[in-house]
């Protein structure tokens, strides 16, 4: 086949070695799409048919609604302070762990995705026999006026509890991958440390942040089984979306269900477009 | 942005007479340790322990409330061993699907041409977004047994695994995504050009950089499909001994009032998670460290 | 690069203010107004989920009351077990009404309800129903008792009883039927065990169990008759049966101890025991405990062979003796099914 006579080998590529390429893209495309359609297109056009089954008058109802308004208003702000929070600690963590050594780092690595593998009504168990209104510090902070459990700083802590490894997970390998030249390039040159965050770090994590915070965001506004434990399913207080959704299904109005639960998915899809607009431009897309 | 990798990627041993790599840039790995590292501990380990480590805390103390005899009745109830066999079982299984089909998905979004992509890129999150009884109905509706796909998975034990690859869809793919934006295409290029083929370029060069995330993403699969509650109910038919999960089973105990029982079921989801979490870590500097 | 990072924190400031904005409407209060002029009370309603639609209609009705004129309420509604826990952890609550008496005896226990709670002439109860059969439309498996649901072939719904307390006057009604009918104990545990078999998919909670069963699962639900009316009040296509023998449901209400407005929540508590408030219940596929309340439009049969939970020892004795995680007769069978099912 290759007729190697030149200096440096350069074997040419036949038509085989093309077919393969082909082969092989063509293979992964099929089976990544196949599965991501059965598995996930599939579902959402479902909900989206449900959704828009009786037309858009039921759906205009169920949206103005009081109770669906409350609802919302509710979900955005615990979404808020949650992704706002894990935001922080997701960076902070990630540097921590890539850039940093120190006993105990593996030890803390595995801690940040613990949060995951606990059952949403043992994270309302866990919150409530700490910060519930009959224990010490429940009592302690009420007496400063804060109210965690049944209020919502306590479903900010649950829905933070459920989305700590997220931003972590996202910025930590990129770091990782990045490497710190360009950090200890700075260093040499004077940058203090926070300058150099901001200058150098931030920008070259950004891409990864974004899907990360995006990923938070989603969660958040996703989250049932441990924000109803700590909710104590205040209509109109402290019903999430979520818990709307579900007292709505419940009580045979099906339209209102699907058509918040597709509200909640576009609002992920948003935050996921407007993360994509200020990313710079990828490199390889 | 970096140069040469250090120990993962292209060795000499790539192509016979190639030019050896380059020494290994030391830089990448000095890691700091100084006034930085103790406030940033300081900050991350405050934050841990007030949201997760001390309400943990809590429920793993009332495990042992009626002594380690009560611990152990506690796991060893047929019903703990069962949900406890089941949601394991579906886990693990769910996190090596997830690790496969994750990172090619992951591949084909970042690396293919494919036109329509980006309509399936932002539907990857989505699975978080959605809240789970909606979830649970429309894999039900799907996959149960009035699937217009003919394919009825409901009320059985793969009803579970289907809900639980629904929920972790998004981990491995969006912890490897960002990694295959950032690489260097550079080692791609030039060994291509030197005639290697593309499984080569993709084990001896690639894998190696993504290996960190894609164990990331695995091990945030496992947790989440461990404690899966909402959406798995809705298609397994939650039948004891058959196709209920242990977040049920702690559920139940509360019912009945045993704290104790629920947090010794607790305490134990949390041992194995632990323990897979770090063996998922050492598995993945292992496998840094062979190149 | 400057511009993009001053369009960011441009973008996140004003994100940032929408947001404090919105949370600033989400704190302010959400409930309805109330009429007129004076001072105005609010009270906290924590109820299990099912008797939701009652409750809306009750608080308004009430509002027009003069006791419950300056009167509003926030409303919580949850699985009965749930809302109890809730409220045993601190949940501020002024009246409180559950699916069954466990649920009350837990805060009674607690120090948050009374022990005197029961001590009126409905026993602390404020409404009934009966545990009921909800078939297809035209009942084409022709159940009629409970001892149908036990042959081979009928795919039975009904809710984990070990997820959802509520759930539990499904499995009793099915065993003391056996038991009206003459059968020992060992007959009756032994029909349970067949019934049970033929359980094909056991929901958390009564009302999911509800949805499994109008989703088109199943050819007979285990239900509350409330639960069937309400199911056909919202359009689903059913039809169901009040056996001869079954169990009368009876759900209790009352008012905290911890009440900050104890006079305003016993006065709502006497309106919902009032004929106009039980007429409400009546109106919602409730039966009301008053006697001289006001049916009319409603069907409410009354079983020939209709048996009340203290006829089976009272819910503290069927919890230990029936439920019970490890020497329970339920947790028994459900057992040997499993490992039936297991092999």
């Amino acid at each position: 086949m290759a007729d190697v006579t030149a200096p440096v080998a350069v074997p040419r590529r036949g038509v085989s070695d093309a077919v393969r390429r082909a082969g092989i893209r063509w293979g992964l495309r099929l089976i990544a799409l196949a599965y991501l359609t059965l598995l996930l297109l599939i579902p959402v056009v479902l909900v989206l048919w449900k959704t828009f089954q009786n037309g858009l008058g039921p759906i205009a109802d169920s949206l103005s609604s009081a109770q669906t308004v409350h609802a919302f208003q509710i979900t955005i702000v615990v979404a808020f302070y949650s992704v706002l929070a894990n935001t922080i600690f997701g960076v902070g963590a990630s540097l921590l762990l890539v850039r940093h050594e120190f006993r105990g780092k593996r030890v803390l690595n595995a801690l940040i995705d613990l949060p995951l593998a606990v059952s949403p009504v043992v994270v309302g168990l866990a919150l409530v026999l700490v910060y519930g209104r009959l224990t010490g510090v429940g009592k302690a902070l009420a007496s400063v006026g804060i109210n965690v459990i049944f209020s919502i700083p306590g479903m900010v802590l649950a829905t933070t509890f459920v989305c700590i490894p997220l931003v972590v997970r996202s910025v930590a390998p990129v770091l990782e991958e990045i490497g710190d030249d360009q950090e200890q390039a700075a260093a040499t040159l004077g940058a203090g440390p926070v300058e150099t965050f901001l200058r150098i770090t931030l920008p070259t994590i950004r891409s990864a942040l974004a899907y990360g915070v995006v990923l938070a965001l989603a969660r958040s506004l996703g989250e049932y089984g441990a924000v109803a434990v700590v909710s104590g399913r205040l209509v109109g207080r402290t019903q999430t979306v979520t818990l709307l959704v579900q007292e709505r299904y419940q009580n045979f109005d099906q339209t209102t269900a699907y058509t918040c639960a597709v509200l909640l998915v576009l609002m992920a899809v948003l935050a996921l477009l407007v993360s994509r607009l200020l990313r710079p431009r990828e490199l390889s897309t | 942005m970096s140069t040469a990798t250090t120990t993962t990627g292209a060795g000499p041993g790539l192509l016979p007479g190639a030019r050896p790599a380059p020494p290994a840039t030391p830089s990448r790995r000095r890691p700091l340790h100084g006034k930085g590292t103790a406030l940033g501990l300081g900050f991350v380990v405050t934050f841990l322990s007030v949201i997760v480590l001390i309400p943990l805390g809590a429920v793993v103390w009332h495990s042992q409330d009626q002594g380690l005899s009560g611990f152990w009745h506690a796991i060893t109830t047929p019903e703990a061993t069962s949900t406890l066999r089941l949601t394991i079982g579906a886990s693990v299984i769910v996190a090596l699907v997830n690790l496969v089909m994750g990172t090619m998905i992951a591949w084909v979004l970042v690396r293919d041409r494919l036109p329509g992509r980006a309509v399936f890129d932002t539907l990857i999150d989505l699975p978080f977004a959605l809240p789970t009884i909606v979830a649970g109905l429309a894999l039900l509706t799907v996959y149960g047994p009035n699937s217009p796909l003919h394919l009825n998975f409901a009320y059985a034990r793969s009803g579970v695994v289907v809900a639980l690859l629904f929920v972790t869809l998004p981990f491995v793919v969006r912890t490897v995504q960002p990694v295959l934006l950032e690489l260097d295409r550079e080692m791609e290029q030039a060994a291509a050009s030197l005639g290697a083929r593309p499984a080569t370029i993709f084990r001896r060069i690639i894998l190696p950089n993504i290996v960190p995330a894609m164990a990331a993403g695995t091990a945030l699969a496992f947790a989440r499909a461990m404690s899966e509650f909402g959406s798995t109910v809705l298609i397994s038919g939650n039948l004891p001994f058959k196709t209920q999960v242990a977040s049920v089973h702690i559920y139940n105990q509360l019912e009945s009032d045993n704290v104790t029982g629920a947090a010794a079921v607790s305490t134990i989801l949390l041992l194995v998670s632990l323990v897979v979490l770090v063996g998922l870590d050492v598995l993945q500097r292992w496998a840094a460290r062979r190149g | 690069m400057f511009t993009t990072a001053r369009r960011t924190i441009a973008l996140s400031a004003a994100a940032l203010a929408a947001i404090l904005a919105l949370g600033a409407c989400a704190s302010t209060d959400a409930s309805t107004d109330a009429s007129g002029g004076g001072k105005t009370v609010t009270l906290s309603l924590i109820a299990y989920s099912t008797p939701q639609a009652a409750y809306e209609k009750l608080i308004k009705a009430f509002q027009q009351t003069p006791a419950g004129k300056n009167v509003k309420f926030t409303q919580s509604y949850g699985a009965s077990g749930d809302q109890s826990r809730a409220v045993a952890s601190g949940l501020p609550a002024d009246y409180v009404a559950f699916s069954l008496e466990t649920d009350m005896t837990r805060l009674v226990d607690a120090g948050i309800v009374a022990p005197t709670w029961n001590t009126d002439e409905h026993k602390g109860m404020i409404t009934n129903s009966v545990v009921s059969l909800v078939t297809r439309k035209g009942n084409p498996k022709n159940i009629k008792t409970f001892a149908d649901l036990a042959k081979p072939g009928v795919d039975v719904i009904t809710p984990n009883p070990f997820s959802s307390g509520s759930a539990r006057w499904n499995i009793m009604a099915a065993y003391g039927s056996q038991l009206k009918e003459g059968k020992t104990e060992a007959e009756a545990t032994a029909y349970l065990s067949k019934m049970l078999h033929n359980v094909s998919v056991q929901d958390d909670s009564g009302r999911a169990a509800l949805q499994t069963f109008t989703g088109g699962k199943g050819d007979v639900l285990i239900s509350y008759e409330n639960e069937a009316i309400f199911a056909q009040q919202n359009g689903q296509d059913i039809d169901y049966v009040v056996p001869d023998d079954t169990l009368l449901i009876e759900n209790p209400a009352a008012v905290t101890k911890t009440s900050k407005h104890p006079k305003q929540a016993k006065a709502f508590l006497d309106f919902v025991r009032s004929d106009a408030g039980q007429k409400i219940f009546a109106q919602n596929g409730y039966r009301p405990v008053s006697k001289t309340a006001d049916t009319a439009g409603q069907n409410f049969p009354v079983p020939s062979g209709l048996f009340t939970i203290q006829d089976l020892g009272g819910w503290d004795a069927v919890a230990t003796k029936f439920f019970d995680p490890d020497k329970g007769v339920v947790t028994k069978i459900e057992r040997d099914l499993g490992v039936s099912v297991e092999k």
